[in-house]
């Protein structure tokens, strides 16, 4: 066992349990927090598999600026334990069924799979993840999408000035 | 490190997002486990674009295959960041009307 399959093994076992919290906190704050202990062993698991600028980016953009968003959000609208809606019982077990048998389908399913039962991922080596090679690719290749999501957040920011304007 | 045990983590992180979706009443949390079903996803692109890599290693361009897989994560990103700040603006703009986060008010889009 290496260090890389402990670190996996850590990491994966963090951002799971991190994610049930999320479900499992009563207060939105908490939430929000547990969200963030998920991003940031998603973004381990990037430096794990050597993409070093993902890993950067999820935490500048996830961990740093929508989470911040979300519980600017949560502090303005004084959201706590008291004020959370409750939903009935069965219609929590019904969802809990549901996902529960939709990731029973998917596992078993990619069990049978034959097209990825013997590939493996290079985790160290391999420079795609850095920022040279992708900023190459992304200003080369890829300049046109590039261009098209400063004009989708252009529109973005417009939408949510207009809709959080106070009429 | 087989495939499978990042396709099975991410897979598991994706049910339990779609378990909040499907379980939480208000909305804010509901928006945040679309979020975690969003980077469940990414993780599993990026996975898949070190696989594509290993496996094209012995091919004569192979220094940059398998960069579109975290370029489209880079892209996803980009729209989440967009989709927060429009989905906020709405749940902020519903608070105000009926100073609830329940996702029950919206079951009618008149009054």
């Amino acid at each position: 066992m290496s260090a890389t399959h402990i670190l996996f093994w850590f990491l994966s076992a963090l951002a799971v349990v991190s994610a049930l919290m999320v479900l499992f906190s009563k207060n939105p704050v908490h939430s929000v927090l547990w969200l963030i202990a998920v991003f940031f062993a998603i973004s381990g698991h990037y430096i794990l598999m050597n993409a070093q600028f993902l890993a950067i980016v999820n935490i500048i953009v996830y961990a740093g600026a929508i989470m911040v968003l979300f519980l600017f959000v949560i502090m303005l609208m004084n959201l706590n334990k008291e004020s959370e809606p409750r939903k009935n019982v069965w219609m929590k077990l019904a969802g809990a069924i549901s996902a529960g048998s939709l990731l029973m389908i998917l596992v078993s399913l990619v069990g049978q799979a034959t097209e990825v039962s013997h590939k493996t991922l290079i985790m160290k080596d391999g420079n795609i993840g850095l920022i040279k090679s992708l900023g190459k690719i992304l200003f080369t290749q890829y300049v046109v999408p590039f261009e098209l999501t400063s004009i989708l957040f252009l529109s973005a920011m417009v939408g949510a000035v207009v809709i959080g304007k106070k009429d | 490190m087989p495939i499978q045990y990042y396709i099975i983590l991410s897979m598991v992180i994706f049910c339990i997002g779609i378990a909040g979706v499907l379980t939480r009443r208000n909305t804010i949390i509901i928006f945040m486990c679309i979020e975690l079903m969003l980077n469940a996803v990414n993780l599993l692109l990026v996975a898949f674009s070190k696989m594509h890599y290993a496996a094209s290693l012995n091919a004569p361009n192979h220094a940059t295959v398998g960069s579109e897989g975290q370029l489209f994560v880079f892209f996803i990103m980009v729209v989440a960041a967009a989709e927060v700040s429009v989905g906020l603006a709405i749940i902020v703009m519903m608070f105000r009307n009926t100073h609830s986060v329940d996702a029950n008010f919206l079951n009618r889009l008149k009054n």
